[in-house]
């Protein structure tokens, strides 16, 4: 046989593989309203930066006359490429092919293709799209889950690890994505979830869909699961190349700065956005915008626990994390969720050598039984242990309201922050005025001939005596208060002089974070 | 009806009761003058500020807590019921097994939490039940 003859064949057989599961089963999945494996990743990647590796693997099952039946690629195609020139591995989960059943190959092509991740430092992203274990496969396939999930820990704060839900991710599976650094979903194409439907309703007898049980919008929401919600995969796709470029290819390098922008200031008008009436509230989104390079902003877990905004922005082309209190929602008050959320993103910025900006304005910890049944104090404290651990730059910017417990946790100059600057409104406080105007001033109030009279001098008061900046100042508790407008000025310089940042921890294997 | 439960048990575990009750908000809901849109108002500390705010879906189906009454023995997990062993007006004691609850593939035997009478018996041999359903009440 002459070489041109061996080529053509290879060709047939590539031409072969590339069906997928074939016509029919192609069909269903567009039926669905789902890309094909295929079409995802070459929609997500640069243009022809594809290429895929482990085509011709087979299936090795032999039970239940599985040795009969040829699954291409056995369910999955792993490959490496670039996104906006960035290298990248990826996997995705062919569903046309047996369901995108995960057996002991389908997991060793994905466990190879993170391997070569990790010896290269270069971001893994996984597109899951599968029915589950390979039931035909037994203890293979479990094994095969084990060692991913094994591998995701080890390259847990390496390399960015990204999955995508795009199909059903059900058992076992959810726990790769669960153990990732960011998980995008998509409206009505994803679903996650341990036990799905069947067995709810066999064993507890409630009906539910499988879209209101661990649908895209539950998990965006409700379960804090997701990080990031698309309506479609084409959008999804947007935001993972974004996402891409706001963050480093490992955990040894910077991330790629851009041309440094100034802000839209004519739209984000910095003095103009925080009401000087604590009690008024305002989207904290857009005193971030008034500081970042072109207005931008990357929100990260936009829709779950909303009284804590997380995500990217950059300030002279340098990629920066930012952790704001949101007083549009629930007052900005740290609670379960909302420590839970900052704190893991904390631990992100540093261990990827993101700088942290942290913008101020909370009046504490949500009060209520179900805080504290729901356990708000191990929660809570996962946020000291994020700042007082992370060792990347840290940069506090007290907006308005800093009281109590609240203001020790967000990043406080007791936490070792290396820079403390407030606003001139800000208040500085172990509680509000006028919480704290009636324990201090109990007796006058009640014995006052007008007690609400009596109340409402006393919180004045107090209000002009230690609500303000000056009180922690003075102590050298807030490095410097500043006008609004000089705040990107000091977070540009803040983040220059600590470029060269030492901050040695005593040596230990790890923490014991409370999680 | 499915979604509604699974807060009620995360709120008030251990012993869920029945009625999810919503917790009525703290203080009422102020219009204010920012156009087209209401905010809701949360306080934090007793004679507190009254901040403006929304409030999070979560937030606002928070369940109110009650004190759990012992007499009122509920399924702390989903299963069959496969043997009752007691009858309505016995005499029973703490530490006495009640049933044998068949749950995630297991026997399991329910013991009693308290001495009482046993006032009645809300379920029957056989009958598959939910988590936080009323088995028994005692007197």
């Amino acid at each position: 046989m002459s070489l041109k003859r061996k080529i053509l064949e290879l060709q047939k057989k590539r031409e072969k593989v590339l069906q997928g599961g074939g016509e029919k089963a192609i069909e269903k999945q567009v039926a669905m309203g789902k890309m094909t494996a295929r079409e995802r990743i070459i929609t997500l990647l640069d243009e022809n930066s594809f290429h895929e590796y482990d085509l011709f693997v087979e299936h090795e099952a032999r039970d239940f006359d599985m040795d009969k039946k040829i699954l291409h690629g056995d369910g999955v195609i792993i490959g490496t490429g670039t996104i906006y020139g960035a290298p990248i591995c990826i996997y995705a989960q062919d569903f046309t092919v047996a369901g995108g059943s995960l057996g002991l190959m389908h997991a060793r092509k994905i466990t190879k293709i993170m391997d070569h991740a990790m010896k290269m430092r270069v971001p893994i992203i996984g597109i899951n799209d599968s029915g589950g274990a390979r039931i035909q496969e037994g203890v293979n396939s479990l094994a095969g889950y084990g060692e991913i999930f094994y591998r995701n820990t080890t390259a847990s704060g390496v390399i960015p690890q990204i999955s995508v839900i795009l199909g059903p991710c059900a058992g076992g599976a959810v726990y790769s994505p669960a153990l990732t650094d960011f998980v995008f979903v998509v409206d009505k194409i994803s679903k996650m979830f341990i036990t799905g439907p069947e067995v709810i309703k066999t064993v507890l007898g409630e009906e539910i869909s499988m879209e209101d049980l661990g649908g895209a919008r539950v998990h965006s929401e409700k379960t804090g699961n997701a990080h990031f919600y698309a309506e479609s995969e084409i959008e999804c796709f947007d935001q993972i190349k974004k996402l891409i470029t706001y963050i480093p290819w490992n955990n040894g390098q910077k991330a790629m700065p851009f041309e440094p922008k100034e802000p839209k200031i004519d739209q984000y008008k910095i003095d103009e956005i925080v009401p000087g009436n604590p009690k008024e509230p305002y989207d904290v989104r857009d005193v971030v915008r008034a500081l970042t390079d072109d207005s931008d902003f990357f929100e990260i877990m936009e829709l779950w626990a909303a009284n804590i905004v997380i995500g990217f922005g950059r300030i002279d082309g340098q990629t920066v994390g930012f952790v704001c209190n949101q007083p549009l929602v629930l007052a900005g008050v740290l609670d379960v969720d909302s420590s839970d959320k900052a704190a893991r993103f904390i631990r992100y910025c540093d261990a990827f050598q993101i700088p942290i900006v942290t913008l101020v304005d909370l009046p504490g910890y949500l009060p209520g039984v179900d805080q504290e049944h729901a356990g708000v104090i191990r929660h809570g404290a996962k946020v000291l242990y994020a700042y007082s651990e992370a060792t990347v730059p840290k940069v506090t910017v007290i907006l308005r309201k800093a009281y109590g417990g609240g203001y020790i946790a967000m990043n406080s100059r007791h936490l070792n922050a290396d820079f403390v600057f407030a606003w001139p409104g800000a208040e500085i406080a172990v509680m509000g005025p006028e919480g704290a105007a009636n324990i201090i001033f109990r007796k006058e109030i009640m014995s006052a001939d007008d007690p609400e009279k009596m109340r409402k001098q006393k919180v004045k008061e107090y209000k002009e005596k230690f609500a303000n900046p000056y009180v922690a100042a003075a102590k050298g508790y807030v490095d410097s208060v500043i006008e609004p407008e000089e705040t990107r000025k000091l977070l540009r310089h803040a983040i220059e002089v600590s470029k060269n940042k030492v901050d040695r921890k005593p040596i230990k294997k790890h923490g014991i974070p409370p999680f | 009806m499915a979604k509604k439960k699974t807060e009620t048990e995360k709120a008030t575990a251990p012993k869920s009761k029945e009625p999810v009750k919503k917790i009525e908000e703290v203080a009422p809901v102020e219009e204010t003058d920012t156009p087209k849109q209401r905010y809701n108002t949360l306080v934090i500390q007793e004679m507190g500020a009254k901040y403006k705010t929304l409030f999070t879906e979560k937030y606002k189906n928070r369940t109110k807590w009650q004190k759990p009454d012992l007499r009122e023995i509920y399924s702390v997990i989903p299963g069959t019921v496969i043997k009752i062993f007691v009858e309505e007006g016995q005499k029973v004691k703490e530490g006495e097994v009640m049933m044998i609850l068949e749950a995630m593939k297991m026997k399991n035997k329910i013991i009693f939490p308290i001495d009482g009478v046993v006032k009645k018996i809300h379920v029957k041999e056989d009958q598959r039940i939910p988590k936080g359903h009323l088995m028994i009440e005692l007197k």
